[in-house]
């Protein structure tokens, strides 16, 4: 294969943005054990506010960057307050059902609001191609996957240093016992769901500067379960190299099923086809906590 | 179950029957000769009771799987796929390979293939129900819905079965020479599947089998101490909940006589029959018909509505049609929050408000 390398150099690129939505996904399941279906349609609305800023109120990027972090923070808030929190203690699939009507409700807001034709970002970052390996590539991915990197960086401190990020360990470890230790559980509810709208309103600026963004972006929040297994459904590190590696894994494949056997479209399907291999000989993933049971 | 006060049993076989009272008996009486009337006094909205039929048995049968053994599934759209295209190609290139009697016995090779494509259908979802033996709550919506991707992947694929992007015609399907081409037709041959079906489901539920999977879904290490197979009963609850799932599937490609792959048995659709489940009432086969229902109408009264406001308002009739993905995502919340238990549990508090009115306590 002669364009192996190009595959994987964007599937790293594609893998960074999983990374950021995984990364959303499972600092909301370490914390409130919620599954969140919703995770996708976050992005997209993180991508749209920062649309609507930039382009249509004519801000600049960076003030309309900062207003999009505090618009998704509050949505986060309310989702939380008024979507999961009467939820507590109800079984999983009323979980994962109110999320999944929670992002039908979201993408119908955003197609109200905004249609269903694509939208462009503006050119943010200055029109440079970089070479890597002899492969010219566009400074965005390049951007895309350094800011990854960054967040991920961040989160780890701020979950293994931090006074927060201490007690919102203690609170996936053991409900009771944190509560006892006078942690505040629904304020650790409410503080993983404001950072993962935060990573995912970056995933979605990051897909928006990329590429231009439309209503099927919330598609991306189911693509990303392949990388958030692998990982193992709690680990940060884990979803962060799952990311990349799901991301490389699917451009690879679709590029491979293009060249030998003509089929189209094969990424996303391969990346399932993975999900299932793993789930059948490792289903806590590479980094995931094992609950042990014997029948 | 609950009854009239008075209301005494002298044999078993009263306690056993389905529908207790002469009331109940009038009633549905009543129902069935109102649904066989309709489609002879008007022709607006038969393929839509069409489709209600079809929800009906898939919202069931995804019901035994999900309500009854507690195995969530986001494929169940994917399955209905499944037995679309099985049943199809039953009837057109696999008919050679069905027994001759069955042409003879069922008058054709429809009701084979429909039964047939179900088969299939149980295969493929025991198939993907291997999983279910060590995997539990989350892990397995995940496992079901890489088989909703990957099946949806397939129908787009598969060409010379499925018909690829652009999809494909089916043939009316052909009983005993009468042949259902009208959707009044259509409309009474789904009518008795889904009765036929809604029936099998609730036998199914209060017999061995169906005491087995409501076991499993409410403790799965006491299940196996009491002796029941864990990986044979959720197998089971698989095929069961697949064939019926396959035949669904068989009757739409039929009665939609259009088979395109994407986005008909996508995602969405296995959200929406999750929805009525959750809606009608987890666990209540009653429950699923109700959800049924009140999924499929709600779209309906939202053109209705569309078409109201536009007469007004020409202008919000286009966003008011736009709303349907998020007033179906709202109403899901909204139940969820409000009434986990659904519209069957709604339903007894009504009935039992009324038989003690005016005296509530």
């Amino acid at each position: 294969m002669e364009h192996l390398l190009e595959h994987i150099i964007i599937g790293l690129a594609l893998g960074s943005v999983y990374s950021l939505v995984a990364l959303g996904f499972v600092i909301i399941y370490k914390a409130t054990k919620v599954v969140n279906f919703a995770q996708g349609e976050l992005v997209m609305v993180g991508a749209y506010i920062c649309f609507a800023f930039t382009v249509q109120a004519g801000l600049p990027f960076v003030a309309s960057f900062l207003l999009t972090l505090i618009f998704s923070v509050i949505l986060a808030l309310a989702i939380e307050r008024l979507a999961l929190r009467p939820l507590i203690g109800e079984p999983i699939i009323s979980v994962i059902m109110v999320t999944i009507g929670m992002s039908a409700v979201l993408k119908t807001l955003v197609q109200l609001f905004w249609g269903t034709t694509k939208k462009n970002f503006p050119e943010v970052l200055p029109d440079v191609t970089v070479k890597i390996g002899g492969l010219p590539l566009e400074i965005e991915y390049i951007a895309a996957f350094i800011l990854a990197l960054l967040l991920f960086v961040i989160f780890s401190l701020f979950f293994k240093y931090s006074r927060k990020g201490v007690a919102m360990r203690a609170t996936a470890f053991d409900q009771l016992a944190a509560a006892s230790m006078g942690i505040g559980i629904k304020n650790i509810f409410a503080m993983s769901w404001c950072i993962a709208a935060i990573v995912s309103c970056f995933g979605g600026v990051i897909v928006g500067v990329i590429q231009d963004i439309n209503t099927d972006l919330g598609h991306v929040g189911l693509l990303v379960f392949p990388a958030v297994i692998l990982g193992g459904l709690d680990s940060l590190l884990g979803a962060a190299l799952g990311g990349l590696f799901i991301g490389v894994l699917q451009k690879v494949c679709e590029g491979a099923a293009h060249e030998y056997l003509g089929l189209g479209g094969f990424g996303n399907v391969a990346s399932f086809l993975f999900l299932v291999v793993i789930l059948m000989i490792k289903p806590y993933g590479l980094f995931g906590t094992e609950e042990i049971e014997r029948v | 179950m609950q009854n009239k006060c008075g209301q005494f049993f002298t044999s078993y076989r009263q306690e056993n029957r389905l529908f207790k009272t002469w009331f109940e008996r009038f009633w549905l009486l009543v129902l069935f000769v109102g649904l066989i009337l309709y489609p002879l006094c008007f022709d607006s909205y038969v393929l839509q009771l069409c489709m209600i039929n079809i929800a009906i048995i898939a919202a069931v049968s995804l019901n035994v799987l999900t309500g009854a053994c507690g195995q969530i599934s986001l494929g169940q759209g994917a399955f209905v796929g499944v037995g679309a295209y099985a049943g199809v190609w039953f009837v057109q290139s696999g008919a050679a390979m069905l027994p001759e009697w069955m042409f003879v016995v069922f008058g054709g090779p429809f009701i084979p293939a429909i039964l047939c494509g179900g088969l299939v259908t149980a295969l493929v979802g025991m198939f993907f129900g291997i999983p279910s033996l060590r995997l539990k709550g989350i892990y397995l919506a995940i496992a079901t819905l890489a088989a909703q991707f990957i099946l949806e992947y397939v129908f787009l694929h598969w060409k010379s079965v499925t018909g690829g992007h652009s999809g494909m015609a089916v043939p009316a399907p052909e009983i005993f020479g009468y042949t259902f081409d009208t959707y009044p037709r259509m409309f009474y041959l789904t009518l008795a599947c889904a009765v036929l079906m809604v029936y099998l489901a609730t036998n199914l539920m209060r017999s061995k089998p169906g005491r087995a999977f409501v076991s499993i879904r409410d403790h799965h290490l006491s299940a196996e101490i009491v002796g029941v197979n864990l990986f044979w009963y959720k197998l089971q609850a698989f095929a069961v909940s697949a064939f019926m799932a396959g035949v669904a599937g068989g009757l739409w490609a039929h009665t939609a006589r259009y088979l395109t792959p994407s986005p008909t048995f996508g995602i969405g659709l296995s959200i929406s029959y999750l929805a009525m489940i959750i809606i009608g009432g987890l666990g209540s086969v009653l429950g699923a018909v109700y959800g049924a229902i009140f999924i499929s109408v709600l779209p309906i009264c939202l053109d209705l509505l569309a078409e109201l406001v536009g007469g007004f308002f020409p202008e919000l009739a286009t966003p008011i049609k736009a709303t349907k993905g998020g007033v179906f995502g709202l109403v899901l919340m909204l139940f969820l929050i409000f009434e986990p238990e659904g519209l069957a549990h709604r339903w007894r508090l009504i009935k039992a408000y009324w038989k003690l009115y005016p005296f509530a306590h």
